[in-house]
């Protein structure tokens, strides 16, 4: 059961996170795009969350050290590079993730499935918008590369093991999940003009900390913010 | 076809219906003369006037001014809702309202798009919203508070939006009428879902309950204002019922509103904060109390509670923005060849079309 709250905690988070951009974003036309990606990821977070419980109970009422998202989702939206660095490394990992998942035939085939067809559409996004700000104008190019600069820390994460997923029949095979997410993530940004970072893909924890229930600071009060009201009224039905 | 430049001010009211028309001044050309008649004739016949035909300049002018009035509402109406994006209490409710903002971030691009075919620019008017030469709707310079305000500018806003609307699909312009059929479909939605939350909120604990009223309280006479001023004040109506693209006058637009609240408020189990509020058997209609026009006039002329925050919020995004928008257009510039080029690149070097 800890799977799918992994799975959906991330979808959770990240979300929220891109709720955050609504009437911000630098066209409308991102508006549009954002809000998009931010409902189906709160359509998966729902079915997930789900499957392990009362889906507003567990949204609403855990606290930040029994949330099991990544730390890479739970990171501070930044600018529209950053926005676009933690897009591209969180959806091609899940769009390769998912189709394991669907192909694997376990408890999660039938959800990544119909997930996976959302998720290739927010890689193609993310690609796509890596592909424009790497090779627009110079302050884009340093604006793109610093974004994946400052998430590649994060990204290590992706491919520990998570209990009930990794240790069941989704035959799902981490080392290789890892060799061809980073092949696509390298030939991205070496199509968009920019250099792949170098340092550690470690959090401030360690890898996998997110999952233990260990995040960063920003993330109390992400969860400050989403949780106040209904905090604010128990028992109340919305 | 000669680009419009509206820059008039208008006193028009709310953006999200209202007409405010100059009065339509031809010069003494006798094939004006003409084509005055044919687009007359043609807007007598309920015909619809599309891009190419000729109308009087005056028609354009209002119709972008409108139309831009009508698109800026939705963007500028985006942030009053995504201020409970990230607070909204249940994941249901949330789905529902970020699919909202979306909607209304869609329901933008149809509008600048239709005002495109006069002549205009997206970039253009966004410039004017920014620099505050066109307006928005006056509804969105009130704060959302709480969470209930969500459900009271879908119940009430969004119906004040669509009783203005409904009438806009058989607006004279083609390009806008379509586009209000398909916006007014999806407004219908988001009505439903405001009522309905509202609703929930009536019909849960007492805390709710009370969030609710004190929601509709504060909603309920800035959506009469949605209207406009009354018809006795509203002096340029008059030529926008001419040309057709408005088809009932501000007042009687109000009074269908009132109509049909009084009884969803009675279904909702709430009041309407108006004492004077009772059923008119001689008219058959309600009557109800006097509107604050000078609250009204002070919100138009940039003094309501948040018409300082909106604008700002949304030039904040467009100046943040801009180095994503060089980047797309410079990564454009490089990426797509014109097609003359192309040939002769073709020709010389084939292997370079990796980027096509």
């Amino acid at each position: 059961m800890s799977a799918a709250l992994a799975l959906g905690d991330d979808a959770l988070v990240l979300s929220h996170r891109l709720g955050e951009w609504a009437g911000h974003a630098p066209v409308l036309e991102e508006d549009v795009a954002l809000a998009n990606i931010a409902l189906d990821l709160l359509g998966q977070a729902r079915v997930l969350l789900s499957l392990v419980g009362d889906e507003d109970e567990l949204a609403y009422l855990r606290e930040e050290r029994a949330f099991r998202n990544l730390q890479l989702v739970e990171q501070p939206n930044g600018d529209f590079a950053h926005t676009i660095a933690r897009q591209l490394y969180f959806s091609v990992y899940q769009h390769l993730l998912y189709e394991r998942l669907a192909a694997g035939g376990g408890e999660f085939a039938d959800l990544a499935a119909k997930a996976v067809k959302e998720v290739a559409y927010h890689r193609d996004h993310a690609e796509q918008w890596v592909l424009r700000l790497g090779d627009g104008t110079a302050e884009s190019h340093q604006r793109m590369q610093a974004g994946l600069e400052a998430l590649w820390r994060f990204t290590g994460e992706m491919f520990q093991p998570v209990e009930g997923l990794d240790d069941t029949g989704s035959g799902l095979d981490r080392q290789e999940l890892e060799r061809t997410w980073l092949a696509a993530v390298t030939g991205t940004v070496e199509r968009a003009t920019l250099t792949l970072p170098t340092g550690p893909r470690a959090g401030a924890w360690a890898a996998g900390a997110g999952r233990q229930g260990l995040h960063t600071e920003p993330f109390g009060r992400m969860l400050a913010e989403m949780q106040h009201l209904h905090r604010s009224h128990p028992g109340a039905s919305w | 076809m000669a680009a419009v430049t509206a820059d008039q001010k208008t006193q028009s009211t709310s953006g999200t219906a209202k007409a405010t028309g100059t009065v339509a001044g031809t010069a003494g050309d006798p094939a004006d003369a003409a084509r005055l008649a044919a687009f007359d004739a043609a807007v007598a016949a309920d015909d619809r006037i599309e891009p190419r035909d000729w109308m009087p300049e005056a028609y354009r002018a209002t119709l972008v001014r409108q139309m831009a009035q009508h698109a800026h509402s939705e963007i500028i109406g985006m942030q009053p809702e995504a201020n409970w994006i990230t607070r909204a209490p249940s994941l249901r409710r949330k789905a529902i309202l970020m699919a909202k903002v979306q909607d209304e971030a869609g329901h933008g691009l149809y509008l600048y798009s239709a005002a495109e075919t006069l002549g205009t620019s997206r970039e253009e008017l966004l410039d004017k919203l920014h620099a505050g030469r066109q307006r928005y709707s006056s509804i969105f310079n009130y704060p959302t508070l709480t969470w209930a305000d969500v459900g009271a500018i879908g119940w009430l806003v969004d119906g004040a939006a669509i009783t203005n609307q409904v009438p806009l699909c058989r607006c004279s312009y083609g390009p806008y009428a379509r586009a209000m059929v398909r916006i007014c479909k999806e407004e219908s939605f988001h009505q439903r879902q405001g009522y309905e939350l509202l609703l929930a909120l009536s019909r849960g604990t007492e805390a709710q309950h009370a969030m609710a009223q004190d929601a509709v309280d504060r909603w309920w006479w800035p959506s009469l204002m949605m209207f406009g001023p009354p018809d006795d004040a509203s002096s340029h109506s008059e030529q926008s019922m001419a040309w057709k693209i408005k088809r009932h006058s501000n007042d009687e637009l109000r009074q269908r509103f009132v109509d049909i609240c009084v009884p969803q408020a009675e279904a909702l189990g709430l009041t309407l904060p108006d004492s004077d509020i009772r059923w008119n058997e001689e008219r058959g209609q309600h009557d109800f109390g006097a509107i604050d026009w000078t609250e009204f006039q002070e919100v138009l002329k940039g003094n309501g509670p948040c018409n300082e925050q909106r604008i700002t919020q949304r030039r904040k995004a467009h100046e943040e923005g801009a180095w994503v928008r060089d980047a797309a257009a410079a990564y454009a510039a490089k990426h797509t060849t014109p097609p003359v080029q192309q040939t002769q690149h073709a020709q010389q070097a084939p292997h370079v079309e990796e980027t096509a």
